[in-house]
């Protein structure tokens, strides 16, 4: 056990996380949302209790952000295509139709969004999970929810031969949804951490992944996360 | 090579599909369609054999395969084998599915646009395996084209010998068989304390892509005839999770301890943490675990292992993992494990 316990030392950390880490990553990431995006729906931790007769020490479970709106500006232009994402409150909720008629025009409709941050066995990291519908609960067909996407995110898509976002089932909820691909994931997070020498601490690096991971992730589907968010970790640490 | 793992390609159940009675427009309807279908295969697949057979009768509109057990829409990216082995617990043969052409489930159903959807699904998951057994994915990513078109027709096409030479190009290795040289380890378990063990020897870590379709019973259910229906998705947990071993000298890791290491939440023991990455365990956390308050013991099991199926068989639960997964793989990979636990009420109160 002792040379099990030095050898797991002298190894470098891979840029991946344990089931459990994920869990206290995910905690800290909802409160740093919730402190810095109050004006956004919050991120929710969802348990996943299917056995309810089960004890169990640890109970896995997901993030999720869900009813996300992106309103299409009439005035967006062409080469500057960053999403709008609007909170939709109760009671804006109510009142969509009527505001729509006045915002924007007829042809332009309202898609929401449910986000999900699930943890991989496989690859050891977080991963996205999104899917979109109409006001009406319609599902998005893809070559839709590509025109939400962010300019860049399009074209990488177009470029690659191994596609990043791929139609798959929701591992909790039997539904088909869309995933990032997580196979690159772990890489560029050890890149992300080692770059910073003064933030190595092991139990930092765990309990911030979260947040550092979603910075990069994040973006390719347009949700930006305020700087607020990491500026905080540093300011505390100094 | 395995003689088991060419009676796993040969592996085939047979079918009777029979066209949904909504898309029936002649009279007499047609008579079903009598299948061999390939275990380690894929339910769409089976279009160019049903077409033929079903066109003529269909109502006018865009085809669409997609296949029912009972009201159940079957995933078809999961093999056809692995479908029987978990939806038939009492085997039926022949197997009868309901086909359909018009109506697609979409709400529940992934989008399937014939073979192309299937080869790609089938490619992703040898990526993830890939990813699982040797940390990248990056032999998968960079198959030659040719290479590729080879590879998924020899699944297509049941051929093993072009399945191996293509296959062994991507260095997959996995478990050393090494328990097939030294049987007495087999048959004489060791009695060693698990906290004491001495590690003789580098440490050699493997991880094994497992996929493990989990169903439950409670404490009335006595027999499999009494089975009850899976009728909706929800009451099989899929459980995607890779088994990570140490391999010890002078101990195999068997079926049985696989089993309990992916599923840590019913299977609480001392010689295992409750991690989700189903780790061995580490001397500090077994000291955590022997202090809880509320286990009066070192033991805890709320769970009983009723059922595991693998490609058809319910092998011994004692017979070495490695065996099984050597020889009981499907083409991408992956280990798929059908399991049933039994779970009592009356342990989950204490």
């Amino acid at each position: 056990m002792d040379l099990q316990g030095a050898v797991k030392d002298i190894i470098a950390w891979d840029g991946t996380l344990s089931s459990s880490d994920f869990s206290l990553s995910a905690h800290t990431f909802s409160e740093k949302w919730k402190r810095f995006n109050p004006s956004f729906p919050p991120w929710q931790w969802i348990p996943c209790l299917k056995h309810h007769l089960v004890a169990s020490h640890k109970v896995e479970g997901y993030l999720s952000l869900e009813n996300m709106c992106h309103i299409k500006s009439s005035e967006e232009e062409e080469s500057d295509r960053s999403l709008t994402w609007k909170e939709e409150s109760n009671i804006s909720q109510r009142e969509e139709p009527f505001d729509n008629a006045a915002l924007v025009c007829p042809e332009h409709e309202v898609n929401q969004y449910d986000f999900h941050i699930v943890y991989s066995a496989t690859y050891r990291v977080p991963v996205l999970y999104f899917r979109s519908y109409h006001g009406d609960g319609q599902l998005l067909p893809f070559d839709e929810i590509e025109k939400d996407l962010p300019g860049h995110s399009a074209k990488l898509r177009s470029e690659s031969k191994w596609t990043f976002i791929s139609h798959e089932e929701h591992p909790y909820l039997n539904r088909p949804w869309y995933k990032l691909h997580p196979c690159g994931t772990s890489d560029w997070m050890k890149l992300l951490f080692n770059g910073d020498s003064s933030l190595n601490k092991k139990d930092f690096v765990i309990e911030q992944y979260l947040v550092s991971w979603f910075s990069a992730i994040g973006l390719v589907v347009g949700l930006k996360m305020p700087l607020e968010m990491l500026d905080t970790v540093v300011s505390n640490n100094s | 090579m395995s003689e088991a793992q060419k009676q796993v390609w040969k592996g085939a159940i047979p079918l009777q599909i029979h066209l949904h009675e909504s898309e029936v427009t002649t009279l007499p309807p047609p008579p079903p369609a009598l299948v061999l279908a390939p275990r380690i295969g894929y339910l769409p697949l089976l279009i160019s054999l049903l077409k033929p057979q079903f066109s003529t009768t269909l109502p006018p509109g865009v085809d669409t395969i997609w296949f029912e057990y009972k009201g159940l829409p079957l995933k078809w990216y999961i093999p056809t084998g692995v479908l029987f082995d978990l939806l038939c617990v009492e085997p039926e043969r022949p197997w009868n599915l309901t086909v359909h052409f018009r109506g697609y489930p979409s709400i529940v159903l992934l989008p399937c646009e014939g073979e192309d959807s299937v080869k790609w699904s089938f490619i992703n998951s040898l990526k993830e395996a890939a990813y699982v057994i040797n940390g990248n994915s990056k032999n998968v990513m960079n198959m030659s084209q040719t290479d590729q078109v080879e590879l998924w027709g020899s699944v297509l096409n049941g051929n093993f010998e072009t399945y191996r030479r293509v296959a062994s190009k991507l260095k997959l290795g996995t478990f050393e068989d090494e328990y097939m040289e030294n049987v007495s380890s087999v048959l004489v378990k060791s009695s060693q304390s698990t906290g004491d063990t001495d590690v003789t020897g580098q440490l050699k870590t493997g991880r094994i892509p497992v996929r493990l379709y989990l169903w439950t019973v409670n404490e009335e259910f006595d027999d499999f005839e009494d089975a009850p229906q899976i009728d909706n998705w929800d009451k099989v947990s899929y459980i995607n999770r890779p088994v990570e071993i140490y391999k010890e000298d002078g101990k195999y890791f068997s079926l049985n301890d696989a089993v309990k290491r992916i599923l840590p939440e019913f299977f609480l023991e001392n010689s295992f943490v409750t991690d989700g990455d189903a780790n061995i365990n580490q001397s500090g956390e077994e000291g955590e675990s022997s202090s809880d308050p509320g286990s009066c013991c070192n033991t805890l099991e709320i769970a009983e292992i009723k059922l595991v199926r693998i490609q058809g068989i319910e092998p011994i639960l004692d017979i070495p993992f490695s065996w099984v997964v050597n020889n009981l793989m499907n083409p991408e990979y992956f280990l798929h494990m059908c399991v049933c636990l039994k779970v009592s009420k009356a342990n989950a109160v204490q």
